[in-house]
């Protein structure tokens, strides 16, 4: 079969502004679909990524979030005494019982106020999250007004960097230490001594209580344990769960306003390259005849302009796609809905993005050469002929 | 007159071609004015509030309350002519999905704060002597089919349980930018309930809402509240609503940008093909400009009747655009007006629609006028045998 | 002399168009014969049908009423498909304003119909390298048509029109746009090519000069052809 990839490329070549322009504005469709797939999983990558499988977060029953939960002192007793906590190396249990405040901060660019999670813990809580590292300074003395920043904060803050202090529950605090906990939530917050944190904000409950499983099967008998005692009213959840469902409504905000969005684009795009085939088969129209003459059936007419507006559309997916890749360089902030503190998150693309991008695009190519390449293909060889 | 029609007949020669591209621009214009009125959306907290309106919370964090003994002391600043409060409840109804916002409020105070929130005289009297009674908004109830005397539960999250309550009353706004989709109920049945149930958590008022005499004084009042409880149990921050308003909506201001720069992208779109109808355009009449040079027609004379053409063009799927705008965005309120209460499409946004697309239509042409006007005549009239 | 026998025979054939509301009447009741190797002008003035003769006899348009056999082959009861494939392997088009295609090399525009056939890479290179020599092109392979003159072009078209061996060849103003030269050079060929090679050649032609390097003249006046009947085939 006569090698039809050439000649469309060929076509497309010979005619350069006209291809550039149609592909360019595939393209800004593309780069606006990807970059908004890639801002909602960053976004997920990044709550995922907070929370290990084999920890289990109690909090108080019906709050959606450790901001509206409280667990008193004696309710927390109770899960501490439970028997399938793991133990440290150490020996003693690798259980935090930790208050969470949110603290308007000033942001170091803007100076505009944003909501931040501090959260008051226990000295082992890098136990429990294996995924965070100190990467600067040291862990704050037990019962002190020192603190741990996320990376996050210490770039973003101000006060939040390293040996700064911050001001808050009418207190100053130190930051004695900075940890990069990844992609993860973690690196929003920052970390003090949860007795110290208590008296300063005047809050004598805990927020939640997180825990290592001693095996992780024992997920369920915890969760009915905890669920079904009557002197507490908690519920318990795999950690990665918890955090998972906290950005389920952004990123499904993202992703609907995304694809409406797109599909909006995508229609102002294919009709420009359906105005685009359609010239060019209006321009090609004894050449039409001549290979119809020469013996090329109508299928090969109508695949050879669809080739044309597919290859449209890959150039112009490829280019979309290439651009929105350097958005992974950004990083964006702004608060969680559902938890109403600061989060940032990058955008993050993975295989699978760029494969519905690119398939998108193609996508577009075909919807907008299909109906002039039946056109093309549907022609009586003697009129097409007589157009020369 | 006849250089128009000149250029309508022009631009709609080739009529499937004018049609679709028209077709694309109308899609383009839609999507922008659409998104530049959901920023507006975003931002219509802000501008229905009101400047002689105070908010008042705990300065070290938003989520931690204020003792209900603040209220006498807030009452005595001078300027202070009305004090209202309550405490954000975040109650679900049924299931997260329908989210609207619910609070406790004093009732007496906060209606008379709230001359905006418009209620017969029957129906006030109802709900303020019913504490288990709630106010919601005419587009609330009619979202869920409430009608006077219904009960409806709530499931708490803060305030945990589930929380009974008997529809009393339904205000309609008195403007058009007046959320009509709140719901709020007795203070006094929450802090009862958690009397009994946790009494820890009583008397305690997540914001105080002051009403000042003269806006001009909000300055003043806002220093000296936030002076009085310095130093005490729980420090105030306090602003205009206004302010108050905008802080949220800085938090998401990466989310606004985010969506602005979209409506630029679709800008471009246009453009691009725009630019690709009048590039083909051009290139299939370039033996027609060679005649026109033959007779003596200059530069400035082509590069109108093209810059003409594609400005006309641009400008019927401008005006196709905004028509459409209207009918959308009401479609749209009806689906979204949950989360957008206020939505509609202002003027500024058709302004900045027009404008783009004259500048469109005008960038449009810039390649094919020079490639007209740099055609040798001999060139030209070779390609039309 | 020995008889060839006969390549083409159209039977009773009638076509009219319909524009709009009207039926014009093109060709009234055609019968012709042509042997093989026989090298037919078709001359008449404009509107007398001859090039719907022609396409009819090419096979890219379709007869009202009648029949016509192309060696042995009656063509007009293919359907569009084995038309198309009958095309490529038994018809050569030359047409007046060559309809080469632009983003093609003269190489690759003769080549282009053997792709319809089964057949690999070196025959076809073969083929087509046979086909250059034969119209005398062998240098200017490489070169789109943008960059030959009309009478290359022409020449390019010959060689396209030559490569599958058709049974016929045919040719519709072939000289109408090249000038005295070009279409010296041009007929010369087609004459060597019926000749040598015993090409059926039929052109249509408005030009004196083509018509007299022909053998046989036919004049087509409001679609009806004098002289013309089976009874003694061209």
């Amino acid at each position: 079969m006569f090698a039809l990839f050439p000649y469309s490329l060929r076509n497309l070549w010979t005619r350069r502004l006209t291809t550039v322009l149609t592909a360019s504005g595939m393209a800004l469709v593309v780069f606006v679909f990807a970059a908004i797939l890639m801002l909602a999983r960053g976004l997920e990558e990044t709550l995922i990524q907070t929370g290990s499988t084999d920890n289990v977060i109690v909090i108080r029953k019906g709050s959606v979030s450790e901001v509206q939960s409280g667990i008193e002192r004696g309710q927390a007793a109770i899960v501490e005494s439970l028997p399938y906590i793991a133990s440290g190396r150490d020996g003693k249990s690798l259980i935090v019982k930790e208050l969470l405040v949110l603290v308007g901060l000033p942001k170091r660019d803007t100076g505009k106020i944003s909501h931040v999670s501090i959260r008051g813990t226990q000295g082992h809580a890098l136990l429990l999250r294996p995924q965070i590292r100190l990467i600067a300074g040291r862990l704050p003395r037990p019962g002190s007004f020192e603190m741990l920043a996320g990376s996050s904060i210490a770039r973003r803050f101000k006060g939040g960097g390293l040996r700064e202090e911050l001001y808050c529950g009418m207190r100053h605090w130190q930051i004695v230490g900075i940890f990069d906990a990844g992609n993860s939530g973690f690196d929003s917050e920052i970390w003090g001594d949860a007795d110290q944190v208590m008296q300063a904000f005047r809050r004598p409950v805990y927020s939640s209580v997180t825990f290592k499983l001693r095996e992780v099967k024992d997920l369920d008998i915890v969760r009915r344990t905890i669920e079904e005692d009557p002197r507490l009213s908690l519920e318990a959840k795999r950690e990665t769960l918890y955090y998972a469902e906290q950005s389920e409504m952004m990123a499904k905000f993202l992703r609907i306003l995304g694809i409406s969005l797109t599909v909006i684009f995508s229609l102002g795009a294919m009709i420009g390259a359906m105005i685009t085939m359609y010239a060019s088969v209006a321009t090609r129209t004894a050449e039409i005849g001549t290979l119809r003459a020469l013996g090329f059936g109508r299928r090969y007419i109508l695949t050879a302009f669809l080739m044309e507006s597919l290859l449209l559309g890959l150039v112009g997916g490829c280019a979309g796609l290439f651009f929105a890749s350097f958005m992974q360089l950004l990083t964006i902030s702004t608060i969680n809905f559902q938890t109403f503190s600061e989060l940032a998150f990058r955008f993050t693309l993975t295989a699978d993005i760029a494969l519905k991008a690119l398939f998108f695009s193609l996508f577009m190519g075909f919807i907008g050469g299909f109906l002039p390449a039946v056109r093309a293909s549907r022609m009586k060889i003697i009129d097409a002929l007589r157009a020369a | 007159m006849l250089i128009v029609r000149l250029l309508f007949k022009n631009a709609f020669r080739h009529k499937f071609r004018a049609f679709l591209t028209i077709l694309s621009i109308t899609i383009a214009i839609l999507a922008f004015v659409m998104l530049r009125t959901v920023i507006g959306a975003w931002y219509a907290g802000v501008e229905a509030s009101s400047a002689s309106r105070l908010v008042s919370r705990n300065a070290v964090s938003i989520i931690f309350p204020l003792p209900l003994s603040y209220k006498d002391r807030i009452r005595q600043v001078e300027g202070v002519r009305l004090v209202s409060y309550g405490n954000w409840f975040g109650g679900i109804y049924i299931d997260e999905k329908n989210f609207f916002a619910n609070f406790a409020v004093e009732p007496g105070s906060y209606l008379e704060l709230y001359p905006e929130y418009v209620l017969s005289p029957r129906e006030r009297e109802a709900f303020l002597k019913d504490r288990k009674a709630f106010a919601a908004g005419r587009k609330l109830a009619a979202k869920y089919g409430w009608k006077i005397g219904d009960m409806v539960t709530l499931r708490g999250t803060i305030y945990p349980g589930n929380w009974d309550f008997v529809l009393r009353a339904i205000y309609r706004g008195k403007t058009d930018s007046v959320d009509e989709t709140q719901f709020f109920f007795h203070w006094d049945y929450l802090n009862e309930t958690m009397k009994k149930t946790a009494p820890s958590r009583a008397d305690e008022v997540g914001f105080y809402m002051i009403g000042v005499d003269h806006p001009d004084l909000s300055s003043t009042v806002t220093t000296t509240i936030d002076r009085t409880f310095k130093n005490s149990w729980a420090e105030t921050l306090t602003e205009t609503e206004k302010a108050f308003q905008q802080g949220f909506i800085a938090m998401s201001g990466a989310i606004i940008t985010a969506i602005e720069i979209v409506s630029f992208v679709v800008i471009f779109i246009m453009l691009a093909v725009v630019a690709n109808t009048m590039a083909m355009t051009t290139r299939e009449r370039i033996g027609e400009y060679a005649i026109l040079k033959t007779l003596g027609f200059g530069g400035w004379a082509i590069g109108g009747l093209i810059a003409g053409e594609s400005v006309i063009i641009s400008l019927c799927g401008c005006i196709a655009g905004i028509a459409l705008a209207f009918p959308a965005a009401a479609g749209f309120k009806k689906a979204l007006g949950m989360y957008f209460p206020i939505f509609s499409v202002e003027t500024p946004s058709l302004v900045m629609a027009f404008i783009a697309s004259l500048a469109v239509g005008i960038l449009a042409a810039i390649v094919p006028i020079r490639r007209a006007i740099a055609i040798r005549i001999a060139d030209g009239l070779r390609r039309i045998g | 002399m020995e008889e060839k026998p006969i390549i083409v025979h159209a039977e009773h054939v009638k076509k009219s168009y319909r524009r709009g509301q009207h039926i014009i009447p093109v060709l009234e009741d055609i019968t012709l014969c042509i042997r093989e190797g026989r090298f037919l002008a078709l001359m008449g003035p404009s509107g007398s049908g001859k090039s719907t003769l022609l396409n009819l006899i090419a096979g890219i348009d379709r007869v009202d009423s009648g029949a016509i056999r192309v060696d042995g082959i009656d063509i007009t009861a293919l359907s569009e498909t084995e038309l198309a494939v009958w095309r490529a392997t038994h018809v050569g088009f030359i047409f007046q304003f060559y309809n080469l295609i632009p983003v093609l090399t003269a190489y690759e525009n003769i080549e282009l119909p053997l792709h319809l056939m089964r057949l690999t890479a070196k025959e076809r290179q073969l083929h087509v390298e046979t086909a250059l020599q034969v119209v005398n092109l062998s240098d200017r392979m490489d070169h789109y048509p943008a960059q030959l003159s009309g009478g290359e072009q022409q020449r390019v078209a010959i060689a396209r029109a030559l490569i599958t061996d058709p049974a016929i060849l045919v040719a519709d103003e072939p000289t109408g746009d090249l000038d005295r030269r070009s279409a010296e050079d041009v007929l010369n060929l087609m004459a060597r090519l019926n000749e040598e090679s015993g090409k059926t050649i039929i052109m249509v032609t408005h030009d004196p000069r083509a018509a007299q390097r022909a053998q046989i003249l036919l004049h087509l006046e409001k679609g009806v052809l004098t002289d013309a009947d089976c009874q003694a085939p061209f």
